[in-house]
């Protein structure tokens, strides 16, 4: 079984409608992925946290259907005050 | 003996040996394969990583027990395999683990939880 991009994305931006999702198919067969993801909802919590809300959004598919989703999350830069 | 009851909470033998075992191992890595011998990419670099740090470390082969493997993952709320324990607590799995390394936050955490490297 494998994922495809944009339904990883459709998946993400569903439970996180503000993300900026970046996916990278690292081997080619739909089964090892890294995803770079910006969110406010990240803000504030752990990595852990931080990756539990993405797999979350996955609704169960991480481990199974999914092998390898390397994660790099983030709250967005917040701009300084002027 | 499956690894999860109805409601997908951990069982009792599967959550209290995981207990016990992460409260008896400073550093306690539940893994695919061996120390000696990984059968994962990731599970394989965070034992580089502890090696390296060469502080004592203790690993389950979640392959020889199906109802640890899936037990693990309704413990601590995380899909995936590896997964690293020190002083009792969820670290993460190989990229939080390689992350922190990266930036040293990892050694720290060692220090901080009393976990020290064997006098050479």
């Amino acid at each position: 079984m494998a994922m495809a991009v944009n339904e990883i994305e459709a998946l993400i931006k569903a439970a996180l409608p503000d993300a900026r999702v970046a996916i990278e198919d690292l081997a080619g067969d739909g089964d090892h992925y890294a995803a770079t993801i910006v969110s406010e909802a990240f803000r504030g919590k752990s990595r852990v946290q931080q990756h539990q809300i993405v797999y979350a959004a996955l609704r169960g598919r991480m481990g199974g259907e999914l092998h390898a989703l390397a994660l790099q999350t983030s709250a967005p830069e917040q701009e300084s005050p002027r | 003996m499956s690894g999860t009851t109805m409601s997908g909470q951990t069982n009792e033998p599967v959550r209290d040996r995981i207990q016990s075992e992460i409260t008896a191992n400073p550093v306690m890595l539940y893994m695919k394969g061996t120390a000696m011998f990984p059968q994962c990419g990731f599970s394989a670099r965070v034992v580089q990583i502890l090696t390296h740090l060469g502080v004592p470390f203790q690993t389950a082969n979640v392959l020889e027990d199906m109802a640890l493997r899936e037990g693990i993952k309704q413990f601590s709320n995380w899909p995936t395999i590896p997964q690293l324990y020190v002083g009792g607590e969820f670290v993460g799995g190989c990229d939080i683990v390689t992350e922190m390394f990266q930036s040293g936050e990892l050694e720290t955490l060692m220090q901080e939880k009393g976990v020290s490297r064997p006098a050479a």
